[in-house]
C-alpha cells in the first residue's frame, strides 16, 4: 500500500515544477503549459483523497476541474493569438505595456 | 421785593446772545448782531441794578446756588452764584461799561472790518465779547476759588481770541505773525499767572480743606495762628496770578502787545475789567491778606513800582494806544497797591473810575484812529484820481507829508495810531477833543473829575498808614501820569497836522459819540461814589465804602489836606511842563521829540520800554527755543527717531521677522518639513513605483511569495 | 518494497522527469510533447487510484484536445527559440529559491507535521465506475454541471470574438 503522504508529495512536486515554469519561462506557450501542470497536479491530489475518505467528490471535482481548464485553455490561446497579432512576438517580456 | 433768583441769568443771558449770533448770525445784517449782543450785555446790567437794589434792603451775602458740579471725598463744589456788595460792584462795573462798548463797537467795527476787507468777521467779535462777558461775570459772581478760576481762564481765553482777532495781519494790516503773536504772548503770561493761582488753590484746598470763599475766611484766623507761612505761601501765589492778569511787574509784558487788537477789545478787557479781576481777587481774600502784614507790603511794593515803571515808558512811547496801555499798568499798579496796603475800599473806588475814564480814553482813541483812517482812505481817492507819480496840484504846507505825495511807487505804509502823524485833530474832531480832554483830567487827577477822588484816597491811604516808599512811588508815577496824558493831548489835537490824514480826518459818528459821552459824565461825576467825609458830611460820604463795608471789613477813606494839595500841585505842574514842551512849540512832521534831547539816552529807554521785552527774551525765551530744538532735533528725531527707532526697534523686529522667524523657523523648519513630506512621499513612491515593471514574470514572482509567505506564516505560527 | 511502492515510485518518477523536460525544453513543441507524456503518467495514476473515468477523461480531454489546441497554436505562432532576455537577471535565481522554499515547506508539512498518515485503503470494487460518478453528477452536482455547459459556451464565443479581425482593418 503506497501512504497517502506520497502522492500528496508527489503533487507538490509537480505543483512546484509547474509555478516554476509559470515564473521562469518567457514563452507564454510554455507558460500556459506549466499552468495545466499545475492544475493537474491540484487534481491528483483530489483523486488521491477522493480514494482515502471514500468519498466520491472528489472525482466530481476533478471532472469540473478539467471542464474549466479545457474553457480556459481556448480562451486563453485565443488571447495570445490575438496578441501576437499586434504584437508579433511572443516574448512574454514584450508585453510590458502595463508598466509604470 | 428782592430779585436774587435773576441771579444765574447775568451769565444766561450773554451766552444765549453769543449761541444765537454764533449759530444763526450768518443771515442777519450787523445792526441785528449788534443789537443782540448789546442787549446780551445791556440786560445783566439791568438784573445788575435790580441785584444792587435787593441788596440795599438785605445787605447779607446771599448764595444762589445753580446745580452740584464737583462732590469727590473733601472736595465739594457747586455752581452757586453769589450775590454781595463787592461782587455786585463788579457786576455793574462789567456789565454797564461793557454795554457801552457793545455799541460802540457796532460803529468801530463796522468800519474796520471794511478798512481791513472782511466783512463777515464782523459776527465773529461779538460772538467773542458776549464770551467775555459771560466769563468774567462767571469770575465776579463765583463763590469759590475754583468758579473764580473757571471765570479767570476764560477770560483769559477770549482775551486771546480778541487780540488775535485780526490774527492772519499786524496792525497796519500788512500780513504777518503780529497779532497772533501778541495773542499767544498774553495767553502765555497769563498762563504763567495761572500757575500761581493754581499752586495758591491747591494750598488752600490742603491747609483748609475747602475752596469756598465763607469756609475758608472763617478759618483764616485759627489756620494763621497755627501756620503763618501757608498763608504767606497763598498769598504770594495768589500775587503771581494777579500780576499776570493785571499787568503787574513781571508779567505785564503782555498788555502793550496787546494793543493789537481792536480798540473795543482793548478798552473793555485791557481797562475796565478783565484787567481788573486781579484786583478783585485780592479784594475779595482780604481775610487771608490782611492777616499777614508781611504780604501785604509785598503786594503794595509790586503795586507801587509797577506803577512807577509802567508810568516812565509812557513818556517815550508814541503809539497812541501804547500810551494808554502803559497808562493802564500803571494804573493798576495803584489799584493793587491801593488793595494791598490793606485799603481796599479806595482800590475798589480806583477801579470803578478807572473803568470808566480809561474806557473813555481808549475808545476815544479809537475813534482818533478811524478819524485818521478815514482821512487817509480820502487821500486815496485823490492821488488815484489825479495825475499818477505826480504831487497833487494843490500845494502843501511845508513839512506835510503825503502817503501818495513822493512817487506812487515807493508808497509808505500808513500807521493812523503814530502820534507823529497826528497833529491839530482838535480842529476836525471836536467832539472827541472834549471826551478825550475830560478822560485826561479825570487820569491826571484833577479836582473835582473822578479820577482825583480815587487816586487820592490811595494816596492818602499810603499816607496814613506809614507805607512811605509806596507814597514816594506813587506820588512821582503820578506826576508822570499827568506827563505824558499832558504829553498826548498836544501830540494829538493841538498843532499843525503831521501828516495829509490828519488834516483830512473827519469826525465819528453817533454810535461811536453817544457811548462815549456817556462814559465821560461818568468820569466827570464818578468821585460822588466815595466822597470823603471829611469834605461833604456824614450823609452824603464814603457811599462805595459803606456799600463794600457790608461784605468786607473797609476803614473809612481818608482825607488829607495836604496829599490832596501836592498831588493836585504836581498833576498841574506837569501839565504845564508838558505844555513847554509840546504845547507852545507844536512838533512839525518829521522832528524828534524834545524830550530826547533833554534826557537823551535815558528817553532812549523809556521808549523801547527799558528793554524788558529784550531781556526777557534773551533770558527765557531764546534758550527755551533752543533747548525745545534740541529736544526735538537731537534727542527726539537724531535719537529717538533715527536711532533707537530705527536701528534698535526695526532691526529687532526685522532680525525677529526676517531671520529668526522667516529664515529658520519658517524656510528651514515648517517648510522642510512640509516639503519634506512630499519629497519623500514622492521619492517613497518613485522607489515603490518600481515595482510595476510591466513584466509578467515578476507579478508572478509576486504571488509566488506571496504564497510562501502565507504558507510558511500558517506553518510556524 | 511491495509491488504497488515499485509501480508507483516508477511512474513518480516518470511523471516528474517528464515535467522537468517541459520546464526545461528549449523548443515549445518539445514542452507540449513533454506535457502529454506528462499527462498519460497521472492518467496512469488515475487508474491506480480506482479513478478510471477520471483517468479515461484526462486522456481524452487533456492530453487529446487540450495539448492539441495548443499543438495548433505552435503552429500558428512560429516556433522560433527566444533569445536569451537582459531584463529581469535576478528574477531567476529567486524564482528558483522561491519554488525551493515552496517545496520545503510541502515536504515539511507532509513528513514532519504528519499533515496527512495512513494508507490508502483498498476500496470498494465499484468505486470510481462511471456509473457511480455519472450517478453522483447529475443528482447532486447537477446544477455545477448545467452551469459548465454554460461556461464552456461562453468560453467558445469569447474564443472567436478575441480573435476576430476587425471590421475595416487597423
Amino acid at each position: 500500500m503506497v501512504p497517502v503522504t506520497y502522492y500528496v508529495a508527489l503533487s507538490a512536486i509537480l505543483f512546484t515544477i509547474g509555478a516554476l515554469g509559470v515564473l521562469v519561462r518567457r514563452n507564454p506557450l510554455v507558460i500556459f503549459m506549466s499552468i495545466e501542470l499545475m492544475l493537474n497536479a491540484a487534481n491528483l491530489a483530489f483523486v488521491v483523497f477522493a480514494r482515502l475518505y471514500q468519498n466520491l467528490d472528489g472525482q466530481i471535482f476533478v471532472f469540473f476541474v478539467m471542464t474549466v481548464s479545457a474553457a480556459e485553455v481556448a480562451v486563453g490561446l485565443a488571447l495570445i493569438v490575438a496578441i501576437f497579432r499586434s504584437k508579433h512576438s511572443i516574448n512574454i517580456d514584450e508585453m510590458n505595456s502595463l508598466k509604470g | 421785593m428782592t430779585f436774587f433768583y435773576l441771579a444765574p441769568w447775568i451769565v444766561f443771558l450773554p451766552v444765549i446772545g453769543l449761541l444765537i449770533n454764533g449759530f444763526a448770525g450768518q443771515r442777519f445784517n450787523e445792526k441785528v448782531i449788534g443789537t443782540i449782543a448789546s442787549l446780551a450785555a445791556g440786560l445783566p446790567f439791568l438784573i445788575s441794578v435790580l441785584l444792587a437794589y435787593s441788596l440795599t434792603g438785605h445787605p447779607e451775602v446771599v448764595r444762589w446756588s445753580v446745580g452740584e458740579w464737583i462732590h469727590i471725598g473733601k472736595l465739594q463744589l457747586d455752581w452757586i452764584f453769589r450775590v454781595d456788595t463787592l461782587s455786585v460792584t463788579m457786576m455793574l462795573v462789567v456789565t454797564g461799561v461793557g454795554t457801552l462798548i457793545h455799541i460802540y463797537a457796532i460803529g468801530y467795527m463796522h468800519e474796520d472790518v471794511r478798512i481791513k476787507s472782511d466783512p463777515k468777521r464782523f459776527r465773529r467779535f461779538f460772538v467773542f465779547l458776549n464770551l467775555f462777558i459771560a466769563a468774567m461775570l462767571i469770575l465776579v459772581s463765583g463763590d469759590s476759588y475754583l468758579m473764580l478760576f473757571v471765570g479767570w481762564e476764560g477770560v483769559g481765553l477770549c482775551s486771546f481770541l480778541l487780540i488775535g482777532f485780526w490774527y492772519e495781519m499786524d496792525t497796519l494790516g500788512r500780513p504777518s505773525w503780529a497779532n497772533s503773536d501778541a495773542a499767544k504772548k498774553a495767553f502765555v503770561a497769563n498762563r504763567i499767572g495761572d500757575f500761581g493761582f493754581l499752586i495758591a488753590a491747591f494750598l488752600i484746598f490742603w491747609g483748609f480743606g475747602s475752596l469756598q470763599f465763607d469756609e475758608v475766611f472763617n478759618a483764616v484766623r485759627g489756620i494763621s495762628a497755627v501756620n503763618s507761612p501757608l498763608i504767606i505761601a497763598i498769598t504770594l501765589f495768589l500775587l503771581l496770578g494777579v500780576a499776570g492778569k493785571s499787568a503787574q511787574i513781571p508779567l505785564y509784558v503782555w498788555l502793550p502787545d496787546a494793543m493789537a487788537g481792536p480798540t473795543p477789545v482793548s478798552a473793555l478787557i485791557h481797562a475796565a475789567t478783565m484787567v481788573t479781576a486781579g484786583v478783585y481777587l485780592i479784594t475779595r481774600s482780604a481775610p487771608l491778606y490782611t492777616a499777614v502784614p508781611a504780604a501785604q507790603f509785598v503786594v503794595a511794593m509790586v503795586g507801587a513800582v509797577t506803577a512807577l515803571f509802567a508810568a516812565t515808558i509812557a513818556v517815550g512811547q508814541f503809539d497812541i494806544k501804547k500810551v494808554l496801555a502803559y497808562s493802564t499798568i500803571s494804573q493798576l499798579g495803584f489799584m493793587v497797591a491801593g488793595v494791598g496796603m490793606g485799603a481796599f475800599g479806595a482800590g475798589m473806588f480806583h477801579l470803578v473810575t478807572h473803568a470808566f475814564f480809561k474806557a473813555l480814553l481808549f475808545l476815544s482813541a479809537g475813534s482818533v484812529i478811524l478819524g485818521m483812517e478815514r482821512g487817509h482812505h480820502l487821500i486815496g481817492h485823490h492821488a488815484v484820481k489825479g495825475n499818477r507819480g505826480a504831487k497833487s496840484s494843490r500845494s502843501t504846507p511845508e513839512g506835510v507829508r503825503t502817503s501818495a505825495g513822493q512817487d506812487a511807487h515807493s508808497e509808505e505804509v500808513f500807521d493812523p495810531g503814530d502820534m507823529r502823524n497826528m497833529g491839530g485833530l482838535r480842529k476836525t474832531m471836536p467832539v472827541t477833543f472834549w471826551l478825550y480832554v475830560i478822560g485826561t483830567l479825570a487820569l491826571a487827577g484833577i479836582f473835582p473829575f473822578a479820577g482825583f477822588w480815587s487816586k487820592d484816597e490811595i494816596l492818602a491811604a499810603a499816607f496814613s498808614q506809614g507805607y512811605s516808599m509806596v507814597y514816594w512811588l506813587l506820588t512821582i508815577a503820578a506826576f508822570f501820569t499827568a506827563f505824558y496824558m499832558g504829553r498826548q493831548i498836544w501830540m494829538v489835537f493841538f498843532g499843525a497836522p503831521r501828516h495829509e490824514a490828519a488834516a483830512k480826518a473827519e469826525e465819528s459818528p453817533r454810535v461811536i459819540t453817544v457811548p462815549l459821552i456817556v462814559l465821560a459824565a461818568l468820569s466827570v461825576l464818578g468821585g460822588a461814589l466815595n466822597l470823603p467825609k471829611a469834605l461833604v458830611g456824614e450823609g452824603p460820604a464814603e457811599k462805595l465804602s459803606l456799600w463794600l463795608g457790608n461784605t468786607i471789613s473797609i476803614q473809612p477813606g481818608e482825607f488829607i489836606g495836604s496829599v490832596a494839595l501836592i498831588s493836585t500841585g504836581l498833576a498841574l505842574s506837569a501839565i504845564l511842563i508838558s505844555w513847554l514842551l509840546y504845547g507852545r512849540d507844536p512838533l512839525k512832521a518829521g522832528e524828534a521829540d524834545p524830550l530826547k534831547k533833554i534826557l537823551g539816552p535815558i528817553f532812549t529807554g523809556m521808549e523801547h520800554k527799558w528793554f524788558v521785552d529784550e531781556g526777557y527774551k534773551a533770558l527765557f525765551i531764546d534758550p527755551y527755543t533752543d533747548i525745545a530744538r534740541f529736544t526735538a532735533n537731537v534727542i527726539d528725531v537724531r535719537f529717538w527717531h533715527d536711532w533707537f527707532h530705527e536701528k534698535v526697534i526695526v532691526g529687532t523686529y526685522n532680525f525677529l521677522a526676517n531671520i529668526a522667524l522667516d529664515r529658520y523657523v519658517d524656510q528651514r523648519g515648517i517648510d522642510a518639513i512640509v516639503n519634506g513630506v512630499g519629497r519623500w512621499t514622492k521619492d517613497a513612491s518613485a522607489s515603490v513605483r518600481r515595482l510595476q515593471n510591466g513584466f509578467v514574470r515578476s507579478y508572478a514572482l509576486a504571488v509566488l511569495i506571496g504564497v510562501v509567505a502565507m504558507l510558511g506564516y500558517l506553518l510556524f505560527k | 518494497m511491495t509491488v504497488d511502492l515499485l509501480l508507483f515510485f516508477i511512474i513518480a518518477i516518470s511523471a516528474v522527469a517528464t515535467a522537468l523536460g517541459m520546464l526545461l525544453s528549449r523548443s515549445a513543441v518539445y514542452s507540449a510533447m513533454f506535457l502529454v507524456m506528462n499527462f498519460g503518467t497521472i492518467a496512469v495514476f488515475y487508474i491506480m487510484l480506482n479513478a478510471p473515468f477520471i483517468a479515461m477523461s484526462q486522456v481524452s480531454v487533456y492530453a487529446g484536445a487540450i495539448m492539441v489546441l495548443f499543438i495548433f497554436v505552435i503552429m500558428l505562432l512560429g516556433t522560433e527559440l527566444l533569445p536569451t532576455t537582459k531584463a529581469l537577471p535576478w528574477q531567476r535565481p529567486l524564482a528558483l529559491v522561491l519554488a525551493m522554499m515552496l517545496a520545503a515547506e510541502a515536504i515539511y508539512l507532509l513528513f514532519f507535521r504528519k499533515a496527512t498518515s495512513g494508507q490508502v485503503p483498498q476500496p470498494v470494487e465499484s468505486f470510481g465506475s462511471p456509473q457511480q460518478v455519472g450517478q453522483l453528477l447529475f443528482s447532486q452536482y447537477l446544477l455545477p454541471f448545467e452551469i459548465t455547459s454554460i461556461l464552456l459556451l461562453i468560453a467558445m464565443v469569447g474564443a472567436i470574438v478575441l480573435t476576430k479581425k476587425e471590421k475595416g482593418g487597423q
